[in-house]
């Protein structure tokens, strides 16, 4: 590997979360970001298929993370654990303020149908979520987007790895007149 | 069919995690129905959710007691007479079908990021730590002179006592002059202390007063003292006076 590739490897392995690009050129000044993306594709191919690691793009930087295969193995001996799942009225609250964002409380109580205050503070409280801006109107009320934390647990790159709302099977659309009631 | 919503001696706080809300209940009657969503059999449906609802003794739960109002509701509306071919009829369903829809779809999501979740789950990066349960806090680190100091730090920043800002009453002299105008159809004369009421305050002296004078100048009663600072008598005016 190129000496600039073994400085990235040597700082990610370091690192505990994911380093963005901007991190990981904060390493030499005189390095162009180019360079860099050219050194983490040079990391990502020698640790592919040959190491029980690999470098993955994540919550908008890269982090070095085992390979799913020998999650099971390494859980069963203790030497790690799986974070806690999020309970199915986290993830509801979630999916609507990622797609939503920035939103206020009510809004997502709204789509809902019950109060969410209580789950949107745990949300802050594990830093998932956070208050981004105040909304106009009455109070100006709150409002929430979700955090790089957020892409963090679910694995995902950006907020466009989320999948589009034309590709889910049940597209919102406006109901379809009906005629005459049952 | 077996229903999976059985009945619970835990009480509700359990079972309410079993829907995460009303419109999940609902979801999950029309799925197991397998109705149309864009034309829900409201009917059958109110009375489902209200059964299910009494069953699991939601029936406390604020959101779902709203719910089950509205369904009734539109149960009623579907009811009225209209005409036919009524242009202007909307569909009372209308609004609940685009927010089931709507619940429909984040629950897709739901799905997508629970599977999502579980995935990222598999990979461990360096040095997680799962977050302990109940980690207790770290002991304090700390000696006299510290926390003198911090005593002191925390003194000066309690502000010198303010003056307590009094603000004033607005007077009621219109509910004092319906009070002296009450008793003033009971009785022909009576007395400043019948005409302030008992366990009167600085502000009710105050109107009353204020009514007496106002009702004078109307008029409406004489004010007499049988001797300078003697108890004030309140006369009502004959109509002649009066008019």
């Amino acid at each position: 590997m190129q000496p600039l590739a073994k400085l990235l490897e040597a700082a990610l392995f370091a690192a505990s979360r994911p380093l963005t690009l901007e991190e990981l050129a904060s390493l030499d000044p005189d390095v162009a970001e180019s360079a860099i993306r050219a050194a983490l594709d040079e990391i990502r191919t020698t640790y592919d298929g040959h190491h029980g690691v690999e470098l993955v793009e994540i919550a908008e930087g890269w982090q070095f993370l085992t390979r799913r295969e020998y999650a099971e193995t390494i859980e069963r001996a203790q030497f790690a654990l799986r974070p806690r799942r999020l309970s199915p009225a986290a993830l509801e609250t979630l999916a609507i303020i990622a797609y939503r964002q920035p939103v206020g409380r009510l809004e997502v109580d709204e789509i809902r149908g019950v109060d969410s205050g209580a789950v949107m503070d745990k949300l802050v409280e594990r830093g998932l979520i956070e208050v981004v801006t105040r909304g106009e109107g009455l109070g100006r009320p709150l409002l929430y987007g979700t955090t790089p934390s957020f892409l963090e647990i679910l694995g995902l790159k950006d907020l466009e790895d989320l999948p589009r709302l034309e590709e889910l099977s049940v597209a919102l659309r406006r109901p379809t007149p009906v005629d005459e009631p049952e | 069919m077996t229903s999976p919503i059985m009945r619970d001696q835990t009480g509700f706080v359990v079972e309410l995690e079993k829907f995460s809300g009303p419109l999940d209940l609902l979801l999950h009657l029309i799925r197991e129905d397998e109705v149309d969503i864009t034309d829900l059999p409201i009917a059958k449906i109110a009375d489902q959710f209200l059964s299910v609802i009494n069953d699991l003794g939601l029936n406390e739960a604020a959101d779902y007691l709203e719910m089950a109002a509205r369904l009734l509701r539109i149960k009623a509306q579907m009811l009225l007479p209209r005409r036919m071919g009524d242009d202007e009829w909307e569909d009372p369903r209308a609004e609940l079908v685009r927010r089931l829809l709507e619940y429909q779809q984040i629950r897709e999501l739901v799905d997508w990021l629970g599977r999502a979740q579980d995935a990222r789950a598999e990979r461990f990066g360096r040095g997680y730590e799962a977050p302990p349960a109940d980690a207790p806090p770290a002991p304090l680190q700390i000696d006299l002179n510290d926390l003198l100091a911090a005593a002191e730090r925390v003194i000066s920043l309690i502000p010198d006592p303010m003056p307590h800002r009094v603000v004033p009453r607005p007077l009621d002299v219109e509910g004092a002059t319906a009070r002296i105008n009450a008793l003033l159809a009971e009785h022909e004369t009576f007395g400043w202390k019948e005409a302030v009421g008992p366990q009167a305050t600085l502000v009710d002296v105050l109107s009353t007063f204020i009514a007496l004078l106002e009702l004078a100048k109307r008029s409406s009663l004489t004010l007499s003292q049988t001797e300078p600072f003697g108890p004030m008598v309140i006369q009502r005016a004959t109509p002649r006076e009066a008019a």
